[in-house]
C-alpha cells in the first residue's frame, strides 16, 4: 500500500482554466487527476449535440487536454478520472484511444461508466410507481413530462472503482458526483471499505474540497485576497491523502495561488446546505465534525471527519426546456447616469407594451449601482457611467426575438450620452430548467466496460 | 460600537436551484462568538430584504469557526430561469458583509 496518495484537481467546471490540468500534471508528484465538467444542466447541452451527431455528446475539450497530456500520464503513471463523458462516454473513450494511437502510446486502459442516462425509461420508472416528484417542491413529474431533455442519476464512486479494480488508467463517465471522482481513488488504494463511514466521509469532505479547482487555493477569496501572491500562475490544490482519511490540502511547489485554513473553509462551506448532512451516494458527510489547521506555508491538514450511512436513494438531475430568454446592455455615462438609464428602461417597455408584446418576466438592473445589492445600494448619484441590463424571459419566440430588436434604437432615439452596444442584437436563448428527484439504488445499476488499446 | 460584518469575517457564497447559501467565517477563533450572538436569523432576514423573498435558515460549525445560513428565493428562480445577473448568487458574499453591527464588546 503506498504511504500517501496525491489526487489533483484538473478541473471545477466546463469552461475552467485549460491550461490548469497541464501544469498539475508536470509542475510536481500527483497519482491521479479529476476533472469535473457537469454542472446541473451541462447534461441538456451534451443531448443535444449527441442528437445532432451520434459521436458527440462528451465534453469536447478533453481531447485537446488529452493530446497534450497523455505522454505526461502514461509516462509518470497518473490516472485520470473524469465525468466529461457526459451523454456519450463511449465516443469520448474512442477518441480518446484515437489520441493516444497517435502517440504510440501502448497498453492503455481505459474504463467507462454509464448507465445514467434514464430518459428513455421513465415511463417504464413511473408505471413502477417510482414517481420522480420535484424534490424540492414536491410537484409532480406529469408538470413537465412533455418537456424532459435529459435525466440522469448521480452515480458515486463505486462503479469508478470497479473500473480502477480492473486496472483503468482513464476512467471516463457519465453523471457520477463531482466528489465520488475523488473518493474513488482512495478506496481502491486504501482498502477501505463501503462501511467505514468516517474514511468515506473523509475522502468525499477532499472531494468537495478539489471540486471546485482553484476556488480552494486562493481564487474567489473574501479573506486576505490582495496579499494571494500570482493568481495568474494559481496552483489548483492537491489532497494528499493517507490510510486512516487524514489528508493535507496543498498544491504545487512555485506555483501561485494560496493553501490555507481560510481558503479550505471558504471552499468547505461552498453549495452546502445542513452541514451535518452532506448527503452522497456513499455517506452521509457531518461537516461540523472537520477539524482544518495550518500546518506549514500552503499545506492545510483536514482530520477528525465524521460520516454515518448512505441512503437508499441516489439523486437524479433531469432538465426540461422551459421557454426563451434573451438580455441586453446599454451604457449611460454622466452627467445624470442613472437617470437616464432608468428613462431609457421606462422608454423600452412603453415600447414593449405598445407592440402587445408579453413576457412571463421582465428584468430590470443597473450594473454598477444597484445589481448586486439591491435595496442596500447606496451612491447612485455621481456614478461616473451606469449599464442599464434588461432582460426577459417567455414561452413566445416571437416575443424575445421581438425585443432583441428594441434596444439599438434607443440609442438613437432615447436619453443622450449611451454606448456599448458592440455585442449586437440579443438572441433567445432556450431556457434549460432544473429538476431534482431520488431514485431507489436498488432500480438502477451502473455499467463498468474498461477496454485496452 | 458599530462595525462592519466584513471586519470580522469572511464568507462565500453559491446556489442550489432558487437558495442562495452564504458561508461566513470568522477571521480569528475569537470573533466567533461575536457571529452567533449577533449574526440572528432575524438580522439577516431583515439585511437581506428585498433579495431574499423566503425563509433564512442558519447552521453552525464551532469547529470552523463558521456560520452558514441558506437564503430562500433569493436567485429570482435560479439557474438557467433566473434573469439576474448573479443569478448563481456570487456576490450574496458581499451582501452579508455589508452589514453593519452594534456589538457591546471591543474588537
Amino acid at each position: 500500500m503506498k504511504k500517501h496518495i496525491r489526487i489533483a484537481s484538473g478541473q471545477g467546471f466546463w469552461g475552467d482554466l485549460q491550461s490548469a490540468p497541464v501544469d498539475q500534471v508536470r509542475k510536481g508528484p500527483v497519482d491521479y487527476m479529476m476533472l469535473d465538467y457537469l454542472a446541473e444542466v451541462t447534461m441538456s447541452i451534451l443531448q443535444k449535440q449527441k442528437r445532432k451527431d451520434p459521436l458527440l455528446g462528451y465534453a469536447k475539450d478533453l481531447i485537446p487536454l488529452f493530446d497534450e497530456i497523455l505522454p505526461d500520464i502514461a509516462g509518470k503513471n497518473i490516472k485520470v478520472i473524469t465525468n466529461g463523458g457526459g451523454a456519450n462516454p463511449l465516443a469520448c473513450r474512442d477518441a480518446i484511444f484515437s489520441a493516444a494511437q497517435k502517440h504510440g502510446i501502448k497498453n492503455l486502459k481505459i474504463g467507462v461508466v454509464y448507465g445514467d442516462d434514464i430518459l428513455n425509461d421513465i415511463d417504464a420508472f413511473l408505471q413502477r410507481g417510482i414517481a420522480l416528484d420535484n424534490m424540492e417542491t414536491g410537484e409532480k413529474l406529469s408538470a413537465v413530462r412533455g418537456s424532459l431533455i435529459s435525466a440522469n442519476v448521480y452515480f458515486g464512486a463505486r462503479p469508478i472503482v470497479e473500473a480502477l479494480q480492473q486496472g483503468a488508467h482513464i476512467v471516463i463517465t457519465g453523471r457520477t458526483t463531482d466528489t465520488g471522482l475523488t473518493l474513488a481513488p482512495m478506496i481502491h488504494e486504501f482498502g477501505w471499505h463501503w462501511d467505514d463511514w468516517d474514511k468515506i466521509a473523509a475522502g468525499t469532505v477532499a472531494g468537495h474540497i478539489l471540486e471546485c479547482g482553484g476556488q480552494a487555493s486562493g481564487g474567489n477569496f473574501t479573506g486576505n485576497w490582495k496579499n494571494v501572491p500570482n493568481l495568474a500562475g494559481i496552483g489548483f490544490p492537491i489532497a494528499e491523502v493517507y490510510p486512516d482519511g487524514r489528508f493535507v490540502v496543498t498544491k504545487h511547489e512555485g506555483t501561485g495561488g494560496l493553501v490555507s485554513s481560510a481558503t479550505v473553509k471558504e471552499q468547505l462551506l461552498y453549495e452546502i446546505g445542513n452541514p451535518k448532512n452532506y448527503i452522497t451516494p456513499d455517506c452521509i458527510a457531518d461537516f461540523t465534525t472537520i477539524h482544518v489547521k495550518d500546518i506549514a506555508d500552503n499545506r492545510v491538514e483536514v482530520y477528525g471527519v465524521q460520516g454515518r450511512p448512505a441512503t437508499d436513494s441516489l439523486k437524479v438531475s433531469m432538465s426540461y426546456f422551459d421557454g426563451y430568454a434573451a438580455s441586453s446592455t446599454l451604457t449611460y455615462a454622466w452627467p445624470d447616469a442613472l437617470e437616464k438609464a432608468r428613462k431609457a428602461d421606462e422608454i423600452l417597455r412603453a415600447r414593449l407594451t405598445a407592440q402587445g408584446l408579453r413576457f412571463d418576466e421582465i428584468r430590470t438592473e443597473f450594473l454598477g449601482y444597484n445589481s448586486c445589492f439591491g435595496p442596500l445600494a447606496r451612491g447612485g448619484e455621481e456614478l461616473n457611467e451606469v449599464v442599464l441590463r434588461v432582460a426577459v424571459r417567455g414561452k413566445d419566440k416571437n416575443a424575445i426575438e421581438r425585443f432583441g430588436r428594441e434596444i439599438a434604437p434607443l440609442i438613437l432615439t432615447g436619453p443622450p450620452s449611451v454606448t456599448g452596444f458592440a455585442g449586437g442584437r440579443p438572441k433567445p436563448s432556450d431556457v434549460i430548467a432544473y429538476w431534482p428527484a431520488l431514485i431507489p439504488k436498488m432500480a438502477v445499476t451502473p455499467t463498468v466496460e474498461v477496454v485496452a488499446l | 460600537m458599530k462595525i462592519r460584518l466584513l471586519d470580522i469575517a469572511h464568507a462565500r457564497s453559491g446556489d442550489k436551484g432558487d437558495t442562495g447559501n452564504v458561508g461566513v467565517i470568522a477571521r480569528k477563533p475569537e470573533y466567533y462568538p461575536l457571529l452567533v450572538k449577533y449574526l440572528t436569523v432575524e438580522r439577516v432576514q431583515e439585511h437581506f430584504t428585498g433579495i431574499c423573498f423566503g425563509p433564512v435558515e442558519r447552521f453552525e460549525l464551532p469547529n470552523i469557526g463558521a456560520l452558514n445560513f441558506l437564503l430562500h428565493n433569493a436567485l429570482g428562480g435560479g439557474g438557467t430561469r433566473s434573469l439576474k445577473n448573479d443569478a448563481q448568487g456570487k456576490t450574496l458574499s458581499s451582501v452579508m458583509l455589508r452589514m453593519e453591527l452594534d456589538i457591546q464588546e471591543s474588537v
